[in-house]
């Protein structure tokens, strides 16, 4: 039995992602990463902020001037939106991680949660600092 | 032609020992949930720092950054999330480039840009903090 030829045969493979429907779940799977380097971004950003502080008023100056410009302020929204739907999102895959929440019905809404609370709390959070006086 | 080669001087154990598992793969798991933990109170706290900071101009935010407090937790939220980010784009990586040179040139430059900016930022923070009370 032991020198029978191994039988090749063809293999199921899993179908390419472009047959696939999208779904929510996979949306915000990949949003996960995509979030995740955004936020990359904001950190060097506050890294940046730190060493601008360090560097004296007038590097200071410029570096709150570029972030206080409109393109710096979309970045920085942008920002606020990974940071708040990568927090949501977060806690799915830590809940996940305890076996909980992977039924596709569960799994769905909390999605469309984690998306609806990206979006809700970072305008709130610029709305907030509109009022404060930030902007 | 050279893995075939290899393959037949090695024995079954020396592969899976030089393929296999090389039992720190969970380090990466924990690490990443661990720092995750951390970062949703320091992530936060920092939103409300920085709704508290930007309208206070150079000399708020030094005066801000002089508190121990302060600079403690900026310094730990700029730490945990490079750790955080350099595990992240390390998968990243390591899922959608194929070829290995170019794959460890960008492991290289991840581990780089980490380590880098945390010196940065780090220093920056202790000259705001220490250079405030003189």
């Amino acid at each position: 039995m032991a020198d029978a030829p191994p039988v090749l045969r063809a293999r199921p493979l899993s179908p390419h992602i472009l047959q696939w429907r999208w779904h929510i779940t996979m949306a915000t799977s990949i949003l996960h990463r995509v979030t995740g380097v955004g936020l990359y971004v904001g950190l060097l950003i506050l890294a940046g902020w730190a060493l601008a502080l360090a560097s004296g008023p007038d590097i200071y100056a410029t570096y709150a001037g570029l972030l206080g410009s409109l393109v710096g302020r979309i970045i920085l929204f942008g920002v606020t939106v990974c940071l708040f739907f990568h927090i949501a999102n977060g806690l799915r895959h830590l809940v996940w991680d305890f076996g909980k929440g992977l039924a596709p019905h569960t799994a769905n809404i909390t999605a469309w949660i984690a998306l609806a609370f990206a979006g809700v709390a970072a305008v709130g959070v610029w709305v907030l600092a509109a009022v404060m006086g930030a902007l | 032609m050279s893995e075939f080669r290899a393959a037949q001087f090695r024995t079954a154990l020396g592969r899976a020992r030089g393929l296999g598992s090389a039992k720190h793969g969970v380090g990466h798991f924990i690490g990443q949930r661990v720092s995750a933990v951390a970062l949703l109170f320091l992530t936060l706290w920092g939103v409300a720092a920085a709704l508290s900071v930007a309208a206070g101009g150079y000399d708020g935010a030094r005066t801000w950054l002089a508190s121990p407090v302060n600079a403690a937790l900026l310094g730990l939220l700029i730490l945990a999330g490079l750790y955080h980010a350099q595990l992240g784009m390390r998968t990243i990586i390591e899922d959608y480039i194929e070829r290995p040179i170019t794959k460890a040139a960008l492991l290289i430059l991840n581990a780089f840009v980490g380590w880098g900016v945390a010196a940065l930022a780090l220093v920056s923070i202790l000259k705001v903090t220490f250079g405030a009370g003189s």
